[in-house]
């Protein structure tokens, strides 16, 4: 029972934040959600607990397998969250407190969601959770991120609907009696409608792949990342694409059981790749540092989708690579947003010197810009290696070369802009740094702490973890 | 059974074209509210025997489509005090003709697919895809954001109608369950259409291009 | 002896008849505004009076403009005497008589702007232009509800075509080939025939300088076409060929003069609609006309 306890813990906070009288304290609602989270999550991480077989909702492999990681993001946000709203005391935090722990609750239902409808409506529930989030900072650029977001991403999510009942019609079709559990489904396998599966698939990757954002649906990202607050950015980077990513996987699985792993394997490929493809040539030429992480974060779900695509232990790597992209985007974001609000702008146009501004920051800035670009020895390093390993083991070499291709573009990219940012002076004319700002140890430990994470678990990955992952991918391809 | 719910799919597709073809905001609004009110009565008229929860169901969406959103959106074009024309991206004639050459190539598609044999007569799925193919039309051919708000109810207006193929093997809960998030869904758009208003002045969705490489 | 009999009672009857029913819509427009109206007669007065008065022809037309009212009259006429007539056949049938039916109005309608044209006046000449591009429009939608019809009876004669009813998709045709006899005949939403506004005009911009026994021509066609448009339509939608003759006579007069009353009722209820919109209104007519196609042709397939 401990398990619903990750999703009713944070709607209970939050409605207690909503609730809560003081502006003031009110934020400490998010740290202390996130600690008492990240604790049941770890707990159930190593002491698993059995998931009935037609249950709704369970801490499965699957889910055991992702969402600590999501949780420790959380928690390094709701630590940052903290001196962040007291930064913007002059915002009431009310529903932006609310709508964040909110949006942790639907993002672990989402996670451990058994059942086609259920993943349907905690996901849903995330992407509406997001939108008080999107337009904290109240300005016309922030409604304009958030109307396109709502309006791609909630096509996107209408398309899932319709995939998820494709599906559900499958199996009805096929004789099932309309249990739609992803176990349930899994089980009939073959007997599904092979028309239907094949449409639902098209129509849920093109509606989770929204969420996740592969290109080509990804036009909403840079726009949302780019106007929402750092913590946002950090949760939905790391977890909001986690979450439709789990979906994606969940679906591949029925799918292929259904005798059509080949196709979509083959759709996750080329989307995968496009998706790096794309990101690293808007990459090269971005002037915007927090549209940069969006870009990023483009890549890194192509890569992701690309493990996924490749198998076996390359879907195992994908698992890994989830952690680091957590860790690793959900540092550089909180990052960003001290520098942004240093310098007080974001383009390369209007910043220029922040190592002398912020020494600090940029000195994480670049630590999480090496760990991001999976320099050694970061743990997306290992992470690609072993997606590029498994590359060049199964996949025909041209994926190889493709990959390794987006990934030294995107390197390009991404120092080309980070070194142009932090180097230099800054310009005379640069806006008089915000007063209040100052680099304290409150907004720079939890940076520091996720990247120290993403070292730790490249270097020495614990073996409860790879445990986990493995226990997923058995979960999710059962070999018979 | 059979017959009276192709008559209300038919009547659904149909204001799928009038909606396409309709140059003015407020009827384009009622058009959307009218839809959700046929599709509201078709659970009564699937279900052989009525259940207290089908005729919720059925209440619950003509409630929320027929009345509530259609209210909201027109509270939000009141305020907004906007010019009523629609400013087309696509014309309305290519979208009429485009959104024709949609409906059939939905019926063509719904008779390739595999379907149950009861539901061989029926043109729910050809209904669905037709009504997805309008909102996505719609969404993509106009300029005015209550307009795109309409095209999105619209298009889930048909994924309602796939869904009830399932409406037998689905759990009420989780039918609730998306309903509800639905309506919540069109709440905050609505209120985001409001915000938009007050922030640009507009609710021309061409102006909102601040943001771009 | 008989046929040549009766070929002339029904030549009487169309010639006749016809004015009455511009008579008819007057009155029902006039009743839902509550006032009284001119008599139902009216138009026959009015063509006794034009055809007592003389003609006035502009110095630059040529004989076209004699010429084009008269022969769209004929043509009207000719095309009037190839439909048939509930119980009556047509006094002209072989396969492939609904072709000439389409080519017949098709003729008046060249016709008619040719006469127009021939004023050389910009005016009736931007009249025309706009007669024939609506035209263009309705007439696929004509089309497609003959097609209709013909894959139906599996006939191209009409009155064959015309015996069963149109099957399922009834409703879509009845209300497509409203929407094309509201078009045709100048009807409102389309075009008002009360209107003398040069730019709301359609039809009636073409006819201004024609005076006289021609004017008298030209508005005696329009009731014919009337008329004709009327008739197809209520035996396109009601299974007349299944009745007994004087049912399906009955039957017949009822719904032209349903017919009749209708376009008057749509007269009071709506504003001509903009002129932009115009296109759309008949591609809707022509989609109908379509989905009825279909309907049929997916009726006939299983």
């Amino acid at each position: 029972m401990s398990e619903l306890l990750l999703i009713l813990g944070p709607l209970g906070a939050a409605i207690g934040a909503a609730c809560w009288p003081d502006e003031r304290t009110r934020p400490w609602f998010l740290p202390v959600t996130g600690l008492v989270h990240a604790l049941i999550a770890f707990g159930l991480l190593l002491w698993p607990p059995a998931t009935p077989f037609h249950a709704w909702l369970g801490y499965d492999p699957l889910a055991r397998a992702v969402l600590p990681a999501v949780s420790l993001l959380f928690l390094a946000c709701a630590a940052y969250g903290v001196p962040y709203l007291r930064l913007r005391a002059e915002r009431p935090n009310r529903l932006f407190v609310a709508s964040f722990l909110a949006g942790l609750g639907l993002l672990s239902a989402a996670h451990m969601a058994r059942h086609l409808g259920v993943l349907w409506i905690a996901a849903e529930a995330v992407t509406l959770a997001c939108v008080p989030l999107l337009h904290f900072n109240n300005t016309p650029r922030a409604f304009e991120a958030t109307w396109k977001y709502l309006l791609v991403g909630g096509t996107g999510i209408a398309l899932s609907l319709l995939g998820s009942f494709c599906l559900g019609y499958a199996s009805l079709h096929g004789g099932g009696a309309g249990d739609l559990t992803f176990t349930a489904l899994m089980a009939q396998g073959p007997g599904l409608s092979r028309p239907w599966v094949l449409i639902a698939w098209v129509l849920l990757v093109v509606g989770y792949g929204t969420k996740m954002g592969l290109a080509p649906m990804h036009t909403w990202k840079p726009d949302a990342y780019g106007e929402a607050p750092g913590i946002v950015g950090a949760m939905l980077a790391g977890g909001v694409t986690t979450v439709a990513f789990t979906a994606v996987l969940r679906v591949r699985a029925v799918v292929q059981a259904a005798g059509a792993g080949v196709v979509a394997d083959r759709t996750l490929l080329a989307m995968g790749l496009f998706s790096m493809l794309l990101a690293a040539l808007f990459l090269l030429s971005t002037r915007d540092f927090k549209r940069m992480l969006a870009y990023s974060s483009v890549e890194h779900m192509g890569i992701l989708s690309l493990g996924a695509a490749l198998g076996g232990p390359g879907l195992w790597a994908a698992f890994f690579h989830v952690w680091n992209n957590s860790l690793t985007k959900g540092a550089l974001f909180l990052t960003a947003g001290n520098l942004r609000r240093a310098a007080g702008g974001r383009t390369l146009d209007e910043v220029r010197g922040l190592s002398l501004l912020t020494p600090r920051s940029a000195m994480l800035f670049v630590a999480g810009l090496l760990a991001v670009t999976a320099c050694p020895p970061f743990g997306p390093f290992f992470s690609e290696l072993l997606i590029l390993k498994r590359a060049l083991a199964a996949g025909p070499p041209w994926v190889a070369g493709a990959f390794l291709g987006c990934l030294l573009l995107a390197f390009l990219g991404l120092t080309r802009l980070v070194f142009a940012v932090v180097d230099g002076r800054p310009p005379k004319a640069a806006r008089p740094m915000d007063p209040r700002f100052r680099e304290t140890v409150a907004i720079l430990l939890p940076p520091l702490g996720l990247l120290l994470l993403a070292l730790g678990i490249g270097l020495a990955t614990p073996e409860v973890l790879r445990e986990a992952w493995t226990a997923a991918l058995r979960q999710l391809a059962p070999t018979p | 059974m059979n017959q009276g719910l192709n008559l209300l799919v038919g009547l659904a597709m149909g204001l799928n074209l009038v909606a396409l073809g309709t140059g003015r905001l407020p009827s384009l609004i009622r058009l959307a509210a009218w839809q959700g009110v046929v599709l509201g009565l078709m659970p009564l008229v699937i279900e052989a025997e009525w259940r207290v929860m089908t005729f919720v169901v059925a209440t619950a969406t003509v409630v929320m489509k027929g009345l509530v959103i259609p209210a909201l959106l027109r509270r939000a074009m009141r305020t907004a005090n906007i010019d009523r024309d629609l400013d087309p991206l696509i014309g309305y004639l290519p979208s009429l003709l485009l959104g024709a050459a949609g409906m059939i190539g939905a019926v063509a598609v719904a008779q390739r697919m595999p379907l149950l044999p009861e539901h061989h007569e029926s043109l729910l799925v050809a209904g669905a895809l037709a009504s997805v193919f309008s909102g996505l039309l719609l969404l993509l051919g106009r300029a005015k954001a209550i307009s795109q708000v309409c095209g999105y109810l619209i298009l889930e207006n048909g994924i309602y109608l796939f869904g009830l193929l399932l409406i037998h093997s689905t759990p009420l809960l989780v039918e609730g369950g998306i309903l509800l998030d639905l309506t919540v869904a069109v709440f905050v758009i609505g209120i985001i259409v409001d915000r938009i208003q007050r922030a640009f002045d507009t609710l021309d969705t061409r102006k909102l291009t601040v943001l771009r490489e | 002896m008989t046929t040549v009999l009766e070929g002339v009672v029904r030549l009487g009857v169309w010639l006749l008849v016809a004015p009455l029913l511009p008579g008819l819509i007057c009155k029902v427009k006039a009743w839902m505004a509550g006032r009284r109206g001119p008599p139902v007669l009216q138009l026959y007065y009015d063509l006794a009076k034009l055809w007592r008065k003389g003609v006035v022809v502009s110095t630059l037309a040529s004989p076209g403009f004699v010429a084009g009212p008269a022969v769209a009259w004929v043509a009207v006429l000719g095309a009037a005497l190839l439909l048939p007539l509930g119980p009556l056949d047509a006094m002209l049938s072989f396969p492939g008589d609904v072709l000439l039916l389409i080519y017949l109005l098709a003729l008046a309608r060249f016709a008619t702007a040719w006469a127009a044209l021939e004023t050389g006046s910009a005016f009736e000449g931007m009249g025309a232009a706009r007669e024939v591009s609506f035209a263009v429009l309705a007439e696929a939608a004509v089309i497609t509800a003959i097609l209709t019809l013909s894959w139906k009876s599996r006939s191209l004669s009409l009155p064959t075509m015309l015996e069963p009813s149109a099957g399922p998709g009834t409703v879509l045709l009845a209300v497509g080939l409203f929407t094309v006899l509201l078009a045709e005949n100048c009807r409102v939403p389309f075009d008002d025939p009360n209107t003398h506004l040069e730019l709301t005009m359609i039809h009636e911009v073409m006819v201004l300088d024609h005076s006289g026994p021609l004017l008298a021509a030209v508005l005696h066609g329009a009731a014919m076409k009337l008329l004709l448009f009327a008739a197809l339509l209520v035996q396109a939608v009601l299974p007349l060929g299944e009745l007994t003759a004087p049912a399906a006579a009955a039957a017949l007069i009822a719904g032209v003069l349903l017919v009749t009353v209708a376009v008057g009722l749509v007269e009071s209820w709506l504003a001509r609609c903009a002129f932009r919109r115009v296109p759309l209104l008949l591609t809707t007519a022509f989609l109908l006309c379509v989905f009825a196609l279909l309907t049929a042709w997916n009726g006939g397939a299983t």
